[in-house]
């Protein structure tokens, strides 16, 4: 569904990304984790066109989006929940996920999804006039799924959803991906809880510095020494 | 929903008609002297310039300083388009503002690249190439002597009349900037121009052309300070280039800022107001800037975000509220990009 090929992306003279090729194949979660700074939000931001890479080719169902502009890529079936939720502070929570619909021309459908993602965030649905920068991170993070949704990827992109919540949380927003990734929506998951990632993905990447050192099936990764020692701490 | 616009648009349009017979009578009947009247007039002329800023800084999230240069490129389209080319005035002024409009675009694109203060230097600079140019276009603008004889809007025998008849234009300028500004902020487009201010990488996730919107923004506020400009030239009669310096385009900030950013009537409000209060500050002569100054650290003290924030003052919410008009419960699903509550 999403292929990458030998990319590389530039922040004026530092080299973020190098020859970064992996693929997500459609119904499936894939993670990326590693630590600060290998790489994983500049993969994401490369992905929905938010940074333009050096070099190197991304295909999307088929078709090349590595030139395309960000706000056309949403159009072509990719959302992206950015890390640190980036919701609309000012904006009450329906007006937040108004602005996930933006793109929508078909009005009537969009109504049932927003019926779809209160379903799925009931505590968004008590929250609805409420201005969203006073909500706690967790229901923020809920939002900022729940906005991402109503675009209606085919491909979801997110970025560390678990930045900041409490172990509690986490798991319920972890079992929401899931639950997302089963109603039919592909997941592309950067995390630095790597255990957390392991344990919902089918396949992960692991970077380091930029470049994509290990890749395998999630119980691979997980049975594999050497992210034991450097990952989950184990 | 659309009753609720509708609604509101005949409110509005009933209050400034009303406010309007009632501020033209006072004037020619002699309730209001010259002196005020021509201090509301100038009041109107801000609300048009102060308007078109907000619209950048407080609606779209662009700090941009040099608001007063795209107000100087209108004045003197405006002023030249009437004295050499003898275009009628409601034209000219139009045409002072396309041109200001077509300077907007071209300063839109940096708009692209640089953010916050480093936008606001570019601003800055554009303000000042734009004086430093009217300046040296001699033949064009009458360089640093500035342009004078400029007609005013009307010349009757009655100079009360006159004075009624230039509040008139400017009031009815002011109304269509404010109607201008309400409607696109509760539009679509409005929603996607300040979800930019919210957060420019969430709202290019959620598939707004950012670089579109912000130069529409860049355009549209270009067009407006342009016609405030045509207005300002034919109101003052003269022109030169160092009415439109680095100080009126701060002034022009400083009104958007008190009044609240993102505030439409916050703007109208502190327009009146800044007007106003510069001239009765006139009698404390030199120490007119330092207590103006001194004001001004109050308010940022006291109201940080401006004397409205980012709400709104709106008769028809009043008036719905007098009459417990309560029609509009809930905001619901089918109420998208409607306009808001209280508005």
């Amino acid at each position: 569904m999403l292929s990458i090929k030998g990319l590389n992306v530039y922040y004026g003279t530092i080299h973020a990304l190098h020859d970064i090729e992996f693929e997500v194949n459609e119904g499936e979660i894939v993670t990326l984790i590693g630590a600060n700074g290998a790489g994983k939000t500049t993969t994401l931001h490369t992905i929905s066109g938010l940074i333009q890479p050096k070099s190197g080719e991304i295909k999307f169902m088929g078709k090349p989006i590595t030139h395309v502009a960000a706000n056309k890529i949403v159009e072509m079936g990719i959302g992206h929940v950015p890390e640190g939720r980036r919701i609309f502070a000012n904006m009450t929570v329906m007006e937040n996920l108004e602005m996930g619909a933006y793109i929508r021309k078909d009005k009537a459908q969009a109504r049932d999804d927003y019926e779809m993602v209160f379903s799925r965030f009931p505590r968004l649905k008590e929250r609805i006039k409420q201005v969203a920068g006073t909500l706690s991170g967790g229901e923020q993070q809920m939002l900022a799924i729940g906005r991402a949704l109503m675009s209606r990827p085919k491909l979801l992109l997110m970025d560390e959803p678990s930045m900041g919540l409490a172990p509690l949380l986490v798991k319920e927003i972890f079992s929401i991906i899931q639950d997302i990734n089963r109603g039919g929506t592909t997941v592309l998951l950067v995390e630095q809880n790597a255990n957390m990632a392991l344990s919902i993905a089918n396949r992960a990447y692991v970077l380091e510095t930029g470049k994509i050192v290990l890749s395998g099936s999630s119980k691979e990764l997980v049975a594999s020494e050497e992210i034991r020692k450097a990952y989950l701490g184990k | 929903m659309k009753k609720n616009r509708i609604f509101n648009a005949v409110v509005i349009l009933g209050a400034s008609v009303v406010v309007f017979v009632i501020l033209a009578a006072l004037q020619y009947i002699g309730v209001i002297d010259e002196y005020n009247g021509q201090l509301l007039t100038l009041s109107g002329i801000y609300i048009v310039v102060a308007l078109s800023l907000n619209l950048i800084t407080g609606f779209t999230g662009q700090l941009a300083l040099g608001q007063a240069g795209f107000m100087s490129v209108g004045a003197y389209t405006t002023a030249i388009a009437i004295m050499k080319f003898h275009v009628p005035m409601l034209l000219a002024i139009l045409i002072g503002g396309l041109v200001a409009a077509v300077f907007g675009i071209i300063i839109g694109f940096p708009t692209l690249r640089l953010r916050g203060d480093y936008l606001a230097i570019a601003t800055l600079g554009f303000g000042e190439i734009i004086r430093v140019l009217m300046i040296n276009l001699g033949s064009l603008t009458g360089g640093a002597a500035g342009l004078k004889g400029i007609p005013a809007f009307s010349e009757t025998e009655n100079f009360v009349l006159d004075a009624v008849i230039k509040f008139s234009w400017v009031y009815v300028f002011a109304v269509i900037t404010i109607v201008i500004i309400s409607n696109l902020i509760n539009s679509s487009p409005g929603r996607a121009i300040i979800s930019i201010r919210e957060d420019e990488i969430a709202a290019n996730s959620m598939g707004i052309n950012i670089a579109y919107y912000k130069i529409f923004s860049f355009t549209l506020s270009a067009f407006l300070a342009g016609v405030g400009g045509g207005l300002y030239g034919i109101y003052m009669g003269y022109l030169n280039p160092t009415m439109f310096g680095f100080m009126p385009s701060m002034n022009i900030v400083v009104i958007v800022v008190l009044g609240g950013l993102g505030s439409i009537t916050g703007t109208v409000v502190a327009s009146v107001a800044f007007t106003y209060i510069q001239e009765w500050l006139r009698v404390f002569k030199d120490l007119r800037l330092v207590i103006f100054g001194l004001a001004l650290i109050l308010v940022m003290i006291f109201w940080p975000k401006g004397l409205l924030g980012n709400k709104e003052l709106s008769i028809s919410g009043f008036l719905r509220k007098l009459f417990k008009r309560e029609n509009n419960p809930e905001r619901t699903v089918s109420q998208q990009n409607g306009s808001r509550e209280g508005k």
